[in-house]
């Protein structure tokens, strides 16, 4: 049971990355994302990351790819035009990456004396997760706050500097 | 109890006086350099005057350490210096000869340009060649040895304008490296079997070892030694630098080429005397070399037209002496004859000098003739060096020759009869020279005011100072050569009853312990079998050697006094002969041809274009062309381009993941 | 009951696709949307291990790993604003002003 849902989510999974590839205008890629997302979520589940699940459904695909939507829509862009790609990306990269995850594969089959996960075999509850951050992880926890509060002041500047610049000009 | 003799302080006064000039002559007035130069050279005679007074009181031999020099394994050398008889005979010679050539060159030089110059040199000279003399050890030689032949390219190539000059300088020193090359092979043999250069430690490995009889080791390092000699004391093959070397000033000539420098070579051998005792066949060679070159010599020196070369090819002659003396074992006959050797050539040279500083700079003797009333005072000290030179009794060159010619006989007559004819031909030419120049009528051209110019650095140039006519020369320059002609006079008579024999025989004698059971003959040093029989020759052959110094100076009367026109017609009849000995045996072009031009070629060819500029400019240039196209190519990788750097990063995320799998796949 | 290294390949997959759409997509915006793909994909090797630990600590660095994610976005999503102001194309290869 377990390993049919893992294998139905998992080629939800790989169907929207493969579409997030496939298709040309921007908007298509980022709602083939969104699915990615959801399927992770579930996912998470199957493995017994409630938390985690909630909050990549809130966050990633809730928060996340919503802004991303924005952003397409705000700048107008259209399809992507064809234009000359980088040769050493078609040559080298993708032919490695593939070589990198065909080879990940073969090992990680051959050596599959890693274990068997069970379904919900590790509750990641909110309270034991909350417990976790704010007693062993409390410093990294208060730091990522002032993370978040550093990039939402570095977005806010960079986009109105432009905007201040555009109204000079106008 | 030895006093401290500070020998140390003789070779570095004349450095100081060197450095000084050279570093600030430039500025000094002639006066002051001149006074630099002299109060050196001059504080080192005293020194060594000083030093021979002291001489009584030493224990002998005198060895002073200043500092050690190389440490390498069991191999040691020092900055040490050596003081025995044979040293102070040299020291003397030197630095009195030397000094006495500083005041000449003061009067000599005074009209030339770069005067601080010469001076330099010249006590960069007498550096040198007191380090080689009292040296302790065949290392510190060495670096004399070198020095000596620095400051002669230097001194040789003194008008260094002059191509001549030029080339002359250069081919003394390459023709005295070849010598070198023996000399340090046979420096290298010594420390390789006997683990020391001093001389001390040699005489002590070598005494005890036995004579040679077939060619052994000691017989390599001896015929070595002799290839450096001639190279450095112009014998055959190697003499060929020192009739090129008259271009240089003359007092140059005089010091370097007939006093002091072209003895080193006789020393040299005198000091290794231990080994060439042992080594017969070397020995042998030695004195077939000074023979051959001693006849030779004199037979080119009848023809010569120009009267230093006459004087240059009579020097190579008079080593060729000493080398008969140190090569039938008479080292102290040979050493006998440097020491009159520098007196009566280098008087010979001085004069030679005055004569031609008086017609002008004329050199060529058939443009002279009947000097002897307008430069009296050169006319009567030259006399006395070419009767000296000439073997005629009591002066000097009688007693040092005859004894050279008396050993010689004992070991074999061939080389007393070479011997005595070489004796002849000197005779002849000297007196050649003497009659061509002083006598009959004056052939030269009538100078008027001085047509050369002054002065300048690159001429040799003697102009007449606007007197017209021929003049003598001013009193610094005589009074070297009064002293000189009065040492030519007397400076043979230490030699009577073995005096100079025994004073040197310490040095001679003292390591002679040479085994009885493989004495072979030829015998060195041995005492006569019957002393009777043997006095008596030995006044028989003085009186045959008197005889054609006298049968010399009469052939010369003959043909350049009473009959001036037959010299040519001899030259007629024996044309091709003439000519051969008339061009020196074609020796120059025959080495230029065999030698010179084939090495030119194959540096040219080989070495420059091939090796040099194919090999080695090629890489230089190749690596530096490669660089730059590996980076060229490189530079693809900056394109500009997102896309290309994320495809870098991708290829390379994926090498490292491949390669970490690969580790951990592999350990297990 | 799943094998680990069946979670794992899945996740290999989907950062192998995101590596692929960083290479070959020329539009920044879908490339941006390709680097969340390969975080996403970490997240789950991530979650994965934890599950097979037993160790929650895990899970809480996909948490931080999606703190990062989102303030990432945010900025870089600012910056390809003012990219096009200037730029006034979101084509990646017309961002060369460095080539040669």
């Amino acid at each position: 049971m377990h390993l049919i849902l893992f294998l139905i989510f998992g080629a939800v999974c790989v169907a929207g990355a493969v579409n997030l590839l496939l298709q040309h205008h921007p908007i298509d890629s980022a709602l083939s994302l969104v699915v990615v997302m959801g399927a992770l979520a579930a996912e998470y589940l199957l493995l017994g990351a409630e938390f985690v699940a909630a909050v990549q459904v809130i966050v990633y695909a809730g928060a996340i790819m919503v802004l991303f939507v924005f952003v397409i829509m705000l700048l107008n862009a259209g399809e992507e035009a064809r234009s000359g790609g980088s040769r050493i990306a078609w040559v080298i990269g993708v032919p490695g990456m593939l070589l990198g995850s065909i080879l990940m594969a073969w090992v990680l089959l051959k050596h599959s004396g890693t274990g068997q996960v069970e379904v919900g075999s590790l509750p990641g509850s909110p309270q034991d997760i909350g417990w976790l951050l704010f007693h062993d992880f409390l410093l990294p926890f208060e730091v990522t706050s002032i993370l978040v509060l550093i990039a939402i002041m570095g977005a806010v500047v960079l986009a109105s500097h432009a905007q201040s610049a555009e109204k000079k000009e106008g | 109890m030895t006093p401290h003799l500070h020998l140390w302080l003789i070779p570095l006064l004349p450095l100081a006086g060197a450095a000084i000039n050279g570093f600030f002559g430039r500025r000094f007035s002639r006066q002051a350099v001149s006074t630099v130069a002299l109060l050196f050279s001059g504080a080192a005679f005293a020194m060594a005057l000083w030093v021979a007074g002291q001489f009584s009181s030493l224990t002998l031999p005198y060895i002073e350490t200043l500092a050690p020099w190389m440490r390498a394994g069991s191999f040691q050398v020092d900055f040490a210096f050596y003081f025995d008889q044979l040293s102070l005979v040299m020291l003397m010679v030197v630095t009195g000869v030397g000094f006495l050539i500083h005041i000449y060159s003061v009067g000599y030089m005074w009209t030339e340009g770069g005067f601080y110059r010469f001076f330099t040199y010249l006590n960069l000279f007498m550096f040198f060649m007191l380090t080689l003399i009292l040296a302790s050890n065949y290392l510190l030689m060495f670096i004399g040895w070198e020095g000596v032949g620095l400051a002669s390219y230097l001194l040789i190539g003194f008008f260094f304008l002059k191509d001549s000059a030029a080339a002359a300088g250069k081919k003394a020193f390459i023709v005295n490296r070849v010598g070198d090359f023996g000399f340090l092979i046979a420096l290298f043999l010594l420390i390789k079997h006997f683990g020391s250069l001093n001389y001390a430690d040699l005489a002590g490995s070598i005494s005890p070892l036995h004579i040679e009889t077939s060619a052994g080791l000691l017989t390599a390092i001896g015929i070595l030694l002799m290839v450096g000699a001639a190279g450095k004391s112009a014998q055959i093959p190697l003499y060929v630098w020192l009739p090129d070397a008259m271009e240089g000033p003359t007092p140059v000539s005089a010091l370097i080429h007939a006093a002091t420098m072209v003895t080193a070579g006789v020393y040299m051998v005198s000091r290794s005397h231990v080994i060439f005792e042992r080594a017969p066949i070397a020995m042998t060679v030695v004195a077939i070399i000074g023979t051959l070159t001693a006849f030779f010599a004199a037979t080119i020196g009848i023809t010569q037209t120009d009267i230093k070369k006459v004087l240059a090819y009579s020097t190579v002659s008079q080593l060729g002496y000493m080398f008969i003396g140190c090569g039938v074992g008479a080292f102290s006959a040979g050493i006998f004859h440097l020491m009159t050797h520098a007196f009566f050539k280098g008087l010979l040279f001085l004069a030679a000098g005055s004569v031609i500083h008086a017609v002008g700079g004329e050199q060529d003797m058939r443009k002279m003739g009947g000097l002897r009333t307008k430069i009296p005072w050169t006319f009567w000290t030259m006399t006395a060096g070419t009767f000296a030179i000439a073997g005629i009794p009591p002066l000097a060159g009688f007693f040092s020759k005859d004894e050279i010619l008396w050993q010689a006989s004992r070991v074999s007559m061939i080389y007393w009869a070479v011997g005595i004819l070489t004796a002849f031909l000197t005779s002849f030419y000297m007196f050649r020279q003497w009659f061509m120049t002083f006598f009959g009528e004056y052939r030269g051209e009538q100078h008027g005011h001085g047509s050369h110019s002054h002065g300048s650095p690159g001429h040799d140039s003697h102009d007449n100072h606007g007197h017209g006519g021929v003049h003598e020369s001013p009193a610094v320059m005589l009074a070297p050569l009064v002293i000189l002609a009065i040492l030519s006079v007397v400076g043979g008579w230490v030699g009577i009853g073995n005096r100079f024999e025994n004073f040197l025989a310490p040095v001679f004698h003292s390591t002679a312990t040479i085994s009885a059971d493989s004495f072979d003959a030829p015998s060195m040093s041995a005492e006569p079998k019957n002393e009777e029989a043997g006095k008596s020759t030995e006044l028989l052959f003085t009186e045959i050697s008197v005889g054609v110094g006298v049968l010399g100076f009469l052939l010369a009367w003959q043909l350049y006094y009473r009959r001036p026109e037959l010299p040519a017609e001899i030259a007629l009849k024996l044309n091709g002969l003439y000519h051969t000995v008339l061009h020196k045996y074609y020796v120059d072009e025959i080495y230029a041809a065999i030698i010179v031009k084939p090495l030119i070629a194959i540096s040219t060819v080989v070495f420059w274009k091939g090796i040099d500029r194919g090999m080695i400019d090629a890489t230089l240039d190749g690596s530096a062309e490669g660089a730059r196209e590996v980076s060229d190519t490189m530079r693809h990788m900056q394109s500009g381009n997102i896309r290309s750097y994320a495809g870098w990063v991708a290829a390379g995320a994926a090498c490292i993941i491949v390669f970490m799998t690969w580790m951990a796949v592999g350990t297990r | 009951m799943v094998p680990l290294s069946y979670y794992l390949i899945l996740s290999g997959i989907l950062f192998a696709c995101g590596v692929t759409g960083f290479l070959i997509k020329r539009n920044i915006i879908t490339i941006f949307m390709s680097i969340e793909l390969m975080l996403n994909g970490v997240n789950l090797s991530f979650v994965a291990f934890a599950a097979q630990w037993h160790a929650l600590s895990g899970q809480i660095f996909v948490f931080f790993v999606m703190v990062v994610a989102a303030a990432e976005a945010a900025v870089g999503l600012a910056i390809i604003i003012a990219v096009y102001r200037t730029r006034e194309t979101l084509n990646v290869d017309q961002v060369n002003l460095l080539k040669l």
